[in-house]
């Protein structure tokens, strides 16, 4: 689709009545406000008033407003679930916006200018010019313990984080290990504590000083925060117990990718199974690089029968 | 008065906590009235009297969990200067109460987190002052739970998982790790069996010798002001009618309403 | 010798609110000294009040008006008129008192009841409990009973646990009410020694003794609290 200039009711005839990207523009004036305060104030969770979409709560209605409120007619839209880019949701979500906003959609992630996700982070290192939209479950992460959200947002005011640890600590009391492996707690800018949505604790780092804008958004909880670029975000941990990130022990079974995120697929009900890339799009670029895994290129369901 | 007797006290300390003038209305009705004493370090004070009579709302008041309508609450802070607890600000007064005080709530599970273990119950206020060794912290819980007689293997349970006065026992634990001058409690031993709350007295009085802590006691119950304070306060209607030396209130009381509460006491 | 306690125009009375208010005079007008290793009897008839001074040395009892001068080192204290935490330093740094009955305190173990006050005047713990030992022992209190708490003890036992407990320290002033009522020949001569000894380390004491042949082993003066009703 071409891109047309950004103004009201500009997108292709076929798609009657509605704005560009499917909200008003004064719901994107007030969500834009919401993440400029939110970029303001790392990690700072930012109330504004969610709309209803056209999706149940839970599908990410935060993640298409803050989505929806930054792009641009001349932006390339990625949408991945889990790390794959043809999961449901995320073709469901691309196709949205192809239809309301009529921008160009990909899977790969060095095209895309801003990316919505759902539970990962792209393993191949984002850009300035890229933004990353998370969808946010529970924005809260002192909520498992305080359930009161008056005295959580004390908490966060007066920077009294100890309960953070407690949850910390009740994992290495029953698991003897930190057990959270995802929504692991993060402090941003030396200052918040912030849930990163639930991605995987692997991607944590990735975090860290990245080069791309970072919004988060929570539809349900009408809560919006931000990471600007290269700002300081660091998983809390115990002394002696410092953050690790998972470690797989076999390299990915298509494109023999290692140190990244792997989804384990069952392959039968006889215990089969395979360990293959997360992030889909990572997959297939080193597959046509001309890696290849145990079982790349091979017939899954003869092998196995064999 | 002979000069000698009048002589004042040398190298007199200061009071750890001054209350002057101290009122509370809900609206049109009063919680407590004109209340003025001075507690030292190291000293325990019952605030004694019948329900309804203003103890808790005057404990309130003093551990700036509620605002009095008029009056002075000065603390002296570990630095030894003298502050308006009044007028501290929010973060500065949620920092004092979870460090240098403690407040011992009746129900146990208005001062527990229910839902985890006993261990980072204890360690929670380890924690919110910036500890960040796992294994000191459960080391000085295991050390704590001890010391209130919780046995070392409980320290992964939860509190639902224990009996009324196992709770209290985890309460106070939890509260004096921080090693506080002052504790606030209101009926520590109310709602808990002859026996046990017997076992809870004793545990509260070698603590409060040992760790040389001052503490405030809303209680009913003359004989627990009687085992664990020095002083005691009564009061009635809001109003402190009575308040001196403990065994003296108990044994020689003044007042009308104190001689009531005194004659008042079942003898076993 | 110095003078340890000097009561001078002590008077004391009950108001029965209960009662209607009715008041009941108990004593007025007490004057009397103690000096320093010299026992003072409190003599005369019960009701006199005997017990009631005794209190109000201790600051147990208010006075209604009167002076109750302690020696505290080298200040004088006037209990009568001493603010609460003036008096409990008081009774931890000078004045001692065996009561006629043991209060008991849950759980804690007879041989703790007697360390107890050796730990509040600074005693480590280890050698509190071994001098609160060696006073068992002296008033034949059997060593299987040490470790219990006192509540189950037979009344006599109780007593001497109390008796214990008031003079295993060296307090300088020691008020010492009835505190051979209920023992035997043998004990009441084991306390007879004790306060024998006490006088001769320079303790100030008085006391309260209806039994004829302790008061008399004992007491260097009979203060008659008869005199002392309401001579108005």
């Amino acid at each position: 689709m071409n891109a047309l200039p950004p103004t009201a009711a500009t997108v292709a005839h076929d798609t009657p009545a509605y704005n560009f990207a499917y909200l008003d523009e004064q719901t994107k004036r007030m969500i834009r406000r919401a993440i400029l305060k939110g970029i303001a104030i790392p990690g700072y969770q930012v109330p504004f008033a969610s709309r209803e979409m056209p999706m149940p709560y839970g599908w990410g209605t935060g993640g298409v407003q803050v989505t929806a409120a930054v792009l641009g007619p001349d932006d390339v839209l990625k949408v991945i679930d889990q790390g794959a880019d043809d999961t449901t949701n995320a073709v469901a979500i691309r196709g949205f916006f192809r239809k309301t906003a009529g921008v160009r959609t990909t899977t790969h992630t060095a095209e895309a200018t801003v990316i919505q996700t759902r539970h990962r982070i792209p393993e191949a290192p984002l850009a300035e010019h890229q933004i990353l939209v998370y969808q946010v479950p529970i924005p809260e992460p002192l909520r498992f313990l305080e359930p009161r959200e008056t005295e959580t947002r004390t908490m966060h005011a007066l920077e009294e984080y100890g309960l953070m640890h407690v949850k910390l600590y009740e994992d290495i009391a029953r698991h003897g290990h930190i057990a959270t492996t995802y929504a692991y707690p993060v402090k941003v800018d030396g200052r918040y504590i912030m849930d990163p949505s639930p991605t995987p604790k692997f991607d944590n780092p990735k975090m860290h000083r990245s080069k791309a804008l970072q919004l988060f958004g929570a539809g349900r909880e009408k809560r919006i925060y931000a990471i600007p670029p290269h700002t300081d975000v660091v998983s809390l941990d115990f002394e002696d117990h410092p953050f690790k990130v998972q470690t797989f022990a076999q390299p990915c079974a298509l494109c023999a990718a290692e140190g990244v995120y792997l989804d384990e697929v069952l392959l039968d009900d006889k215990g089969g199974r395979m360990f293959v890339c997360s992030d889909t799009d990572n997959c297939e670029e080193r597959r046509a690089a001309g890696h290849r895994g145990a079982l790349a290129g091979d017939d899954i369901s003869r092998k196995d029968r064999s | 008065m002979s000069a000698l007797a009048a002589l004042p006290e040398s190298g007199e300390e200061k009071p750890l906590l001054h209350v002057s003038k101290l009122s509370h209305w809900y609206g049109e009705r009063l919680g407590c009235r004109d209340v003025s004493f001075d507690v030292y370090p190291g000293e325990v004070v019952a605030i004694v009297g019948e329900s309804g009579s203003g103890k808790t709302t005057l404990l309130n008041c003093l551990a700036g969990r509620l605002r009095p309508t008029a009056g002075v609450v000065e603390y002296l802070m570990r630095d030894g200067r003298a502050r308006n607890v009044l007028s501290l600000t929010e973060a500065e007064r949620r920092f004092l109460a979870r460090t240098d005080w403690g407040f011992v709530h009746q129900n146990p599970s208005d001062g527990l987190r229910m839902t985890v273990s006993a261990g980072a119950n204890v360690g929670e206020r380890l924690m919110a002052i910036g500890d960040r060794h796992y294994g000191t912290i459960r080391e000085t819980a295991l050390d704590w739970l001890g010391r209130v007689e919780i046995a070392s293997d409980r320290i992964d349970d939860e509190p639902r998982a224990f009996s009324g006065g196992m709770r209290q026992r985890l309460q106070i634990a939890r509260n004096l790790v921080t090693r506080p001058r002052l504790v606030f409690m209101d009926e520590p031993t109310g709602g808990l069996d002859v026996s046990v709350q017997a076992r809870l007295l004793d545990l509260l009085r070698s603590l409060v010798t040992d760790l040389g802590l001052a503490a405030i006691i809303v209680t009913h119950d003359l004989a627990v002001a009687r085992l664990l304070s020095h002083r005691m306060l009564v009061m009635k209607n809001g109003v402190v009618v009575e308040q001196g030396l403990t065994d003296r209130l108990l044994d020689d009381p003044r007042h009308a309403y104190t001689q009531l509460l005194v004659s008042s006491i079942l003898q076993v | 010798m110095p003078t340890r306690i000097v009561v001078s125009g002590l008077a004391k009375s009950f108001v029965m609110h209960l009662q209607g208010g009715v008041e009941l005079p108990v004593v007025s007008n007490v004057d009397f000294s103690v000096e320093s290793g010299e026992c003072v009897v409190l003599g005369g008839p019960s009701g006199a009040g005997k017990s009631s001074i005794l209190k109000m040395v201790y600051g147990n009892y208010g006075a209604d008006g009167g002076q109750i001068l302690i020696r505290d080192g080298d200040r004088l204290v006037d209990v009568a008129a001493a603010a609460p935490r003036r008096i409990i330093r008081l009774r931890e740094s000078t004045i001692g008192y065996v009561s006629q009955f043991l209060r008991v305190v849950p759980r804690v173990s007879a041989l703790d009841v007697v360390a107890e006050p050796l730990v509040a005047r600074g005693v480590d713990r280890d050698t509190a409990r071994a001098r609160a030992g060696a006073m068992l022992d002296r008033l034949n209190v059997p060593r299987r009973l040490f470790d219990l708490p006192p509540a189950t003890f037979s009344g006599g036992e109780q007593q001497r646990v109390n008796v214990a407990r008031g003079f295993v320290t060296d307090h300088p002033i020691l008020l010492l009410d009835e505190p051979t009522a209920s023992l035997d020949a043998g004990n009441r001569s084991v306390v007879v020694s004790l306060i024998a000894e006490k006088k001769a380390a320079g303790v100030a004491m008085l006391g309260i003794f209806h039994d004829e042949e302790v008061r008399s082993a004992v007491a260097d003066r009979i203060v008659d609290v008869a005199a002392f009703r309401i001579a108005a």
